[in-house]
């Protein structure tokens, strides 16, 4: 069994909600994001998303955009990005991690040849926001080989039969998009996800993470009582931003968030 | 001697190249607008309304006009220009609005969205959309918007809200970046309309499809007034619609050489350019996969070029498979070179082209001397240069 499926089997069985924070790797600086990775477990998150920057996030809002900038200012790569994951498992091999970010940097790297490192960095699932299921079988086989679980996503308006498509493409958990719109959006409504999930659940037994627009602990523990988890992100990466000139201020910003999140959501 | 020619196939892949590479949300109105252009594209009733719509709102057919001072002074082939400078709003930019903006009606759209780099599809948006009367919102970088300050006054003036784009590079890319986030946000009313033959599938082949009336017409005035088909098409490429437009009905006609003009910028050599057919390699950017301007890590490069339409890391993914497959050949033309070409045109034959074609303009003048006198070459003049004069004056040292 994956890390992560293995994950959510065991946070089911307490009765428990997933936690997944995504940050970008190397924002603001490649140095800031194992240890803060390292906090957010101690602050009880279950997984981490580490997003990959790319020049060209056309799926994010402006505030994760801008921490793709930041990383990219430094350098920051898709071959970074495993590295720093590489670092955190020298000291945590409990927690999955999931690449997420945008095709082109796979690409560049030739899909086999991504598939082994991340292999080799250890990564348990990989989301390409840009890839659906159809352009995606090469990949995800190549990936599904060495264990690591392709996890695609759902939007409001996806159809009985693209449900259907991920439930056989994918495997670890499912990313359902809150709404139609880009990460960090805010119009957000619990009643449409609530409808939604009884859709996606006829047609899925994955784990259902959700995420878009999730902004505070109160609609993180509503969310992730619809679902079997909850992803945040932008919220997040605002305290970044606002703090870029003092990061542990925004490190500890970060882990008060999650920690109250983390306290809702088992209360 | 002909050979079918039958791309793209149905997922929108010509060879390893399209397709739909695009986020969830975006899967349901990519269907739904497949289907709306099959039907219709079938449908005798809507042909009829979009030929209606070019003869009498855009003017076509233009012409082809045969450029005798400046054959003549180059010495070689017979230039032939199509004349897409003369239709409505100045660019072959209308023939794709037109076409997409009757399909947006037939789907009860509302909202139209578009992006920019020159400004030409923008305004022709911009004027399909007022005509229509339907919302218009055109994204356009920041840098674009500076340099084409008299095109975002004409879309503004056609009721159009245009938003310049601060994010990346400021350019067409960026402009494309922030159309898809508002297309991801409200799909449910609008259409975007996209200006080139790129994006997810179906738009490659649909802006394809509605350009070609630029390649059919051509070859029917080359064949009226020489008797043959030309022997070489040469347009300018950005994102290739003007350039696919033309070359489309050729295709299987093999004995006609097709030339793309890539934008080299400062040159291929330094690195500032937007010539990723000529020095790029594949990757996946805007929905398809395509020769790309990237660097090792995959990270888009920002590119250069003096015309604001050319100014993009992408190409249309029709235009890969025919670089790969060696049906067309695909060159490039700096900055100094385009504006060479601008004013050759210019003076040689009182027509004043926008940048974007000049560097079609500047490769002819270095193919049509290696040609024969009864030899002929079609270039796609794809708009004309009343947008451009800022820059130019602004260049020479004046102040309009």
């Amino acid at each position: 069994m994956s890390r992560l499926a293995a994950r959510f089997e065991a946070l089911a069985k307490a009765g428990r909600k997933a936690l997944i924070p995504f940050v970008t790797a190397g924002d603001p600086r490649p140095d800031f994001t194992v240890p803060l990775m390292h906090e957010m477990v101690k602050a009880g998150v279950d997984v981490i998303e580490l997003g990959v920057p790319f020049s060209d996030p056309m799926a994010d809002g402006p505030v994760i955009q801008r921490a793709s900038e930041r990383a990219l200012a430094h350098k920051m790569s898709l071959r970074r990005t495993l590295e720093t994951a590489i670092e955190f498992r020298k000291t945590d091999q409990d927690t999955p991690i999931v690449l997420m970010g945008y095709l082109n940097p796979i690409e560049a790297m030739g899909y086999e040849a991504f598939a082994n490192a991340a292999q080799r960095a250890d990564i348990d699932g990989v989301l390409t926001v840009d890839l659906p299921p159809e352009e995606g079988l090469e990949c995800s086989a190549l990936l599904k080989a060495r264990g690591i679980d392709p996890i695609f996503l759902l939007a409001p308006n996806s159809t009985d039969e693209r449900v259907k498509k991920m439930d056989a493409a994918g495997s670890g958990y499912i990313y359902y998009v809150s709404l139609k719109g880009v990460t960090g959006a805010g119009h957000l409504n619990t009643a449409d996800v609530e409808h939604k999930l009884q859709q996606i659940r006829a047609n899925t037994n994955l784990p259902i993470a959700i995420g878009f627009g999730v902004k505070d602990a109160v609609t993180a523990k509503t969310i992730a009582n619809i679902g079997d988890g909850v992803v945040i992100g932008s919220a997040l990466i605002n305290k970044i931003e606002d703090n870029l000139d003092d990061l542990d201020l925004a490190k500890q910003e970060i882990i008060t968030l999650l920690a109250s999140i983390r306290q809702a959501l088992d209360s | 001697m002909t050979e079918k020619y039958n791309m793209p196939d149905e997922r929108g892949h010509f060879g390893p190249y399209g397709g739909i590479f695009v986020a969830e949300t975006l899967m349901p109105p990519i269907q739904e607008l497949n289907e709306a252009y099959q039907r219709y594209l079938a449908d005798p009733v809507f042909i009829a309304e979009l030929d209606a719509d070019l003869k009498y709102y855009v003017g076509r057919p233009s012409p082809l006009y045969h450029a005798e001072r400046w054959s003549r002074e180059l010495g070689g082939a017979q230039i032939y220009l199509k004349r897409e400078d003369l239709n409505h709003t100045g660019s072959h930019k209308i023939n794709n609005t037109v076409g997409q903006a009757l399909l947006a009606k037939r789907m009860g759209k509302t909202r139209i969205i578009a992006e920019t780099g020159a400004g030409q599809h923008g305004v022709a948006t911009a004027t399909i959309a007022a005509r229509l009367g339907l919302e218009c919102v055109v994204y356009m970088g920041a840098v674009d918007v500076a340099r084409q300050s008299l095109n975002v006054y004409r879309m503004k003036l056609l009721g159009a809200t245009v938003v310049a784009v601060e994010s990346g590079s400021k350019t067409l890319k960026d402009a494309l970046n922030e159309a898809l986030r508002d297309w991801v946000t409200n799909v449910d009313n609008t259409f975007y309309i996209i200006g080139t033959v790129a994006g997810p599938h179906p738009y490659p082949a649909m802006v394809r499809d509605f350009q070609s009336i630029i390649g059919r017409e051509a070859k029917e005035q080359c064949l009226e007034a020489t008797g043959r088909l030309p022997d070489a098409l040469v347009a300018c490429v950005g994102g290739g619609s003007n350039a696919i437009g033309l070359f489309y009905p050729f295709i299987e006609d093999k004995s006609v050489k097709m030339y793309g003009v890539e934008a080299a910028g400062d040159g291929v050599s330094t690195g500032r350019h937007s010539a990723p057919l000529c020095a790029g390699r594949p990757g996946v950017l805007h929905g398809n996969r395509t020769y790309l301007m990237c660097d090792d890590d995959g990270e888009i490069i920002e590119t250069h070029s003096i015309s604001a339409g050319l100014d993009y890391p992408g190409v249309g993914p029709e235009h890969a498979w025919l670089k790969d497959t060696g049906r067309a050949n695909y060159v490039n033309i700096t900055d100094t070179e385009a504006l060479e070409g601008f004013y050759a045109l210019t003076r040689m034959e009182g027509i004043i082209p926008a940048l974007e074609s000049s560097h079609a303009m500047a490769y002819t003048m270095k193919l049509a001397p290696t040609m024969r006198k009864d030899e002929t070459i079609i270039i796609n003049l794809s708009g004309r240069g009343d947008k451009d004069m800022q820059t130019m004056a602004k260049r020479e040292g004046i102040e309009l």
